[in-house]
């Protein structure tokens, strides 16, 4: 059986957004990967950006650092 | 990969499109400026293009196939350019953003709006179509097949339905071009508005629309147009009327490959194999507890989309395990078609979408059959 887990996970408002980030990201070493956006989080379409719940102070200076442009940060249980 | 998104765009298109595009890119000028044999040879190819797809459609004036980028500026175009304040549009709750947008922007702009509720399993309910008509009506608005259930509105019947009340039928092609016979005059059809990079095999940022004697469509964009170049407005003639500025002639040149290749293969002959595949991969999954199918499955007739979910888990999980685990790409979330989930009340949970290609294989489809049954298994009901 698959279990869920508690992880991080980032939204933005744009697919221009998460380009942005994951670029960076990838260039800095900065582990995730993007991902569909999740229900829980909102209906519809989009990308998010999913990684490790002891990730998120790295995370928080690493958006703030590079001026990226992000939505919200979520802890959600997922898979 | 096994790419399965196939209604979002065609990954694999056919050899002869990537050389048309690239000859194309190293040799033509730009279409209807200048007569060296650069220009000439855009314009003679652009104008190849017209001929191929208006009889593709069942047109019968290649002047009335105008290009677009695709298939949302073929409607835009449309749907901006046919009403006024006080007319009356009615429209199906199948229909994708690229027809609901337009018609809501009306909406603020005076013209009522009806969305007519559909029938079982999601199909266009045609009773509630002719219902809804009323003196001010001046058009149907409805998508070919819906871009969700793969499920096909009987075009021929909504023809004599407009006909018979005497309104336009404009209708969004963008899953059936290429894979599903159209014929605009049989089918009474006055705006068709097709995308180039789905069914058709072209490149993206090509598309277009074929407009029938008698509907009039005023310019949303106007600019150069090679011709008439001191008049002070757009120039009245068709196609140039609604096509200002440069067109994608590499991309039509690669459009053009595309429709060139599905007359050799034939149209028959894509749907049948398609349809193959979509009833191969349905075999196999409609028996498994856990997971659900939506739309109509009734009439043989469909788009090779089949969309469904396992359990209460989220589309996107699915959609992540099957690309993370089993390399197969297809699409989850809302897809674009907000009342079509309101109707299956699957707006949180989304749908996880397989949609299938000519270029698909039979094992793909088995394969990925496999990827819904193993899933299914390892989660909780």
């Amino acid at each position: 059986m698959r279990k869920k887990t508690k992880q991080l996970v980032i939204t933005f408002s744009t697919t221009t957004a998460a380009m942005a980030m994951e670029k960076r990201a990838q260039e800095m070493g900065i582990f995730g990967r993007l991902i569909p956006l999740p229900s829980e989080i909102s209906a519809g379409c989009g990308l998010s950006w999913k990684t490790k719940l002891e990730e998120k102070e790295k995370m928080l200076v690493f958006l703030e650092e590079e001026k990226l442009k992000w939505e919200a940060m979520y802890e959600l249980e997922l898979y | 990969m096994i790419y399965l998104d196939n209604a979002a765009t065609t990954l694999q298109k056919p050899q002869a499109v990537y050389d048309a595009v690239y000859d194309a890119m190293k040799t033509l000028g730009n279409s209807g400026r200048g007569f060296s044999g650069a220009a000439l040879g855009a314009s003679r190819m652009i104008y190849e293009a017209r001929r191929t797809l208006c009889d593709f459609f069942g047109g019968s004036d290649p002047s009335r196939l105008v290009f677009t980028s695709n298939a949302t500026e073929a409607l835009n175009m449309a749907i901006q350019g046919m009403f006024l304040p006080g007319d009356h549009v009615i429209t199906t709750q199948l229909e994708h953003n690229s027809v609901l947008r337009p018609l809501y922007a009306m909406q603020k702009k005076g013209v009522e709006l009806t969305i007519a509720a559909s029938g079982q399993n999601g199909t266009a309910d045609f009773d509630a179509i002719e219902a809804a008509i009323r003196a001010n009506t001046k058009a149907i608005v409805c998508t070919h097949a819906s871009n969700l259930t793969g499920n096909l509105t009987d075009m021929p019947r909504m023809g004599e339905l407009a006909r018979r009340h005497g309104l336009f039928l404009i209708v969004d092609a963008s899953q059936t071009a290429g894979v599903i016979p159209i014929d605009v005059k049989q089918m009474h059809i006055n705006v068709l508005c097709f995308t180039g990079h789905k069914s058709l095999f072209g490149p993206q940022g090509t598309g277009g629309l074929y407009i029938g004697e008698g509907a009039e469509i005023k310019p949303l964009k106007s600019g150069g147009t090679g011709v008439h170049s001191f008049l002070k407005t757009q120039p009245e003639e068709l196609p140039e009327h609604l096509e200002a500025g440069t067109l994608n002639g590499h991309g039509i040149a690669g459009l053009l490959a595309g429709v060139q290749e599905i007359q050799k293969i034939t149209a028959e002959e894509i749907w049948k194999k398609e349809r193959n595949l979509m009833e191969c991969f349905v075999a196999k999954i409609k028996q498994i507890p856990n997971v659900k199918i939506y739309g109509d499955f009734s009439d043989k007739n469909r788009c090779p989309i089949v969309s469904l979910n396992i359990a209460g888990v989220d589309s996107s999980q699915v959609s992540e395990w099957l690309l993370e685990e089993y390399e197969i790409a297809v699409r989850s979330g809302a897809h674009c078609a907000p009342l079509m989930h309101q109707y299956f009340g699957t707006q949180k949970q989304g749908m996880v979408r397989f949609s299938f290609s000519y270029y698909n294989t039979e094992k793909e489809a088995l394969t990925a059959a496999e990827a819904i049954r193993e899933i299914a298994e390892e989660v909780e009901a």
